[in-house]
């Protein structure tokens, strides 16, 4: 029994050292390297680039990368609970659920472009405006915060309402009865039944949009046009253009040492709900 | 002294139908002040959707409902003065027993802190549950959670009390003893309850009056000894018990008496042969065959009855104890 159980784990075992812990042990490995002359890394070891990291150009694109995924998982949060609440209580759920994950039949990286021809100055929305006499010159829509919080929100929001979802269809709806009969208006059942009732989808939403959030790379190079540099692209830059792999590697730990932080508080906290 | 009788519930015609089906067909019904009034029947006869039409939970297609003398169709559900404790209680699972009574006080608006505490002690003592006011439903035992979900119903004293098959989760043991408690409650806080049910002991045990539903119909309303005596449809007749159709008359097995002569002063006999004794303890069921391949049952107090397989014998009874279902209702009975 024990021995059919092992022949069953290795396949999984084998991907997970092969994809997932190698890779991670290289960027280790690399982290306390230091920069070659021509790229790459060689000797001495050290653990210069961790305190690198911490330098204030660096720290101000955490606090950055911090607050745009923060406001980016507030504002899916907000979007989401509605839609999800309006899913599970519809009788056409399975259609609705279908056009959320719709968005993943084409590739992110197409739907951002199409973001850009919407948001650009000769663009759909500004054109209309100003053909509308609305405004007299384009608005600032692209290559700015409010451009990479749109794409994040737009491309986590599945990732937040599938979660939710998947609480709030689970909710007795004679929960929802019973306050309604108890003398509570909708908006109370809202807040005093349904929301505490559905935290553990809550918590397991706001994990999944911040987390890629935090380490997005596409949309804030995209949509922020090199202004908006979120950790993401601190790292792509530093192993293509500036050619310091080490010093990428230490973002990439430090990043994902952040990232575990928040897992574990997460799980430590709401753990039952979570899992 | 005439004590002056107050409708507090009034149905006029309500009627729910639904795209492929009528739940509830023209239901008229009054539930006086402080009765007891249970709406039996088998599940999916429409009385759930009446009940939860009563509370505002669902729409009625038409029809009327009237509580305290004033329509409530505009009214929704949270502003109706009833109360329903339903089927799996369905007690809020993130509050403690003091907050999951204390919902729908707070809601009101009026009261104080200590005001609101003090209600729920007092109701909360009334079902036998005092002290236990910071426990969480899911510490508590089935019964505990139908006084909880009692509780917060009560604690809001509404005009009636809508309760939704609220014994059928408990055990059968635990369900007899929460009948008891129940009467006696409602006996003491004077509240009208509309209690639904497809149990006909529960029923009868607990009512004051009890309507019988089939197909989204009300059947018959009445007391329960008046409405098994005299059932009005060949439906009710066999829903609150057994009966024996004999040559289109209506018998009960305990209206039969067994003789081996034909004699006894019985003023009907029918002549029969003992097929089979079931013992029950307290009584006994004995089959019989009659003339012409019908079967006929007879039930006898007591663990014996003297009667084997194969006897012959006379099942006797009084013209008096016949139901006297009118014979349209009786087209299909075999003969």
């Amino acid at each position: 029994m024990n021995t059919l159980r092992r022949w069953f784990l290795a396949p999984a075992s084998v991907i997970t050292i092969l994809l997932f812990l190698a890779p991670t042990a290289i960027v280790c490995a690399y982290s306390v390297l230091t920069r070659g002359a021509y790229g790459g890394a060689g000797q001495p070891v050290t653990v210069e680039n961790f305190f690198r990291v911490f330098d204030p150009i660096y720290a101000e694109i955490f606090w950055r990368s911090l607050w745009i995924s923060v406001v980016s998982t507030l504002l899916c949060l907000v979007l989401g609970f509605p839609l999800a609440l309006f899913i599970a209580r519809s009788k056409r759920r399975m259609l609705f659920l279908n056009l959320v994950m719709l968005p993943f039949w084409t590739s992110f990286l197409i739907r951002l472009y199409a973001w850009m021809f919407l948001l650009r100055d000769t663009g759909l929305i500004n054109s209309l405006l100003l053909s509308a006499h609305i405004i007299s010159r384009p608005l600032p829509l692209l290559f700015n915060d409010f451009a990479v919080i749109l794409g994040l929100v737009y491309g986590y929001l599945p990732f937040m309402v599938l979660p939710l979802y998947a609480t709030l269809e689970k909710l007795d709806p004679a929960l929802i009865d019973a306050a309604n009969d108890l003398g509570a208006k909708p908006f109370v059942t809202l807040w005093k039944v349904i929301v505490p009732l559905s935290r553990g989808g809550v918590a397991a939403g706001c994990l999944l949009v911040f987390i890629p959030c935090l380490g997005a790379y596409l949309t804030p190079d995209l949509l922020g046009g090199g202004k908006t540099v979120m950790l993401g692209n601190l790292v792509q830059n530093q192993f293509t253009t500036a050619r310091d792999w080490p010093f990428g590697s230490a973002v990439s730990l430090v990043l994902m040492a952040a990232v575990l932080a928040v897992l574990f508080l997460a799980v430590r906290r709401k753990g039952e709900d979570l899992l | 002294m005439v004590s002056e009788v107050k409708t507090v519930l009034e149905l006029q015609a309500l009627t729910k139908h639904y795209l492929t089906h009528r739940a509830v067909d023209g239901i008229s019904l009054a539930v006086e002040q402080g009765e007891f009034f249970s709406l039996l029947g088998p599940s999916g006869c429409g009385k759930t959707t009446t009940l939860r039409m009563i509370a505002g939970l669902e729409t009625p297609t038409s029809g009327r409902i009237f509580l305290s003398g004033a329509d409530v169709a505009a009214k929704k559900a949270y502003e109706r003065n009833v109360s329903t404790v339903f089927q799996n209680y369905a007690l809020f699972p993130h509050l403690s027993v003091a907050k999951n009574v204390a919902f729908g006080l707070e809601r009101r608006g009026g009261f104080g802190r200590a005001e609101i505490a003090e209600r729920v002690d007092r109701v909360l003592s009334l079902v036998q549950l005092g002290g236990k006011q910071s426990r969480m439903p899911s510490e508590l035992s089935g019964g505990e959670r139908q006084r909880v979900a009692l509780a917060r119903s009560l604690v809001l004293e509404p005009d009636v009390l809508l309760l939704d098959e609220p014994l059928s989760a408990l055990d059968p043991k635990l369900r007899k003893q929460m009948r008891v408690e129940l009467k006696s409650l409602q006996r003491r806080v004077g509240i009208t309850f509309l209690f639904i049910t497809h149990d006909q002991e529960e029923a009868m045990s607990l009512s004051d009056r009890i309507g019988v539903m089939n197909r989204g119909c009300l059947e018959q309303v009445g007391e329960p000894a008046a409405v098994y005596r005299n059932p009005q449809t060949r439906f009710v007749a066999e829903f609150l018990g057994d009966v024996n159709w004999i040559d289109g008359v209506g018998v009960r097995p305990e209206s039969i008496t067994l003789f081996r002569q034909p004699a006894g002063g019985a003023s009907r006999y029918v002549k029969a042969v003992v097929v089979r004794n079931t013992c029950l303890g307290n009584y006994t069921n004995i089959e019989l065959q009659l003339e012409g391949e019908t079967t006929c049952f007879v039930q006898q107090q007591g663990a014996g009855t003297g009667f084997a397989p194969g006897d012959s014998v006379y099942a006797a009874w009084n013209a008096d104890d016949e139901l006297a279902v009118p014979a349209e209702q009786l087209a299909s009975v075999p003969a």
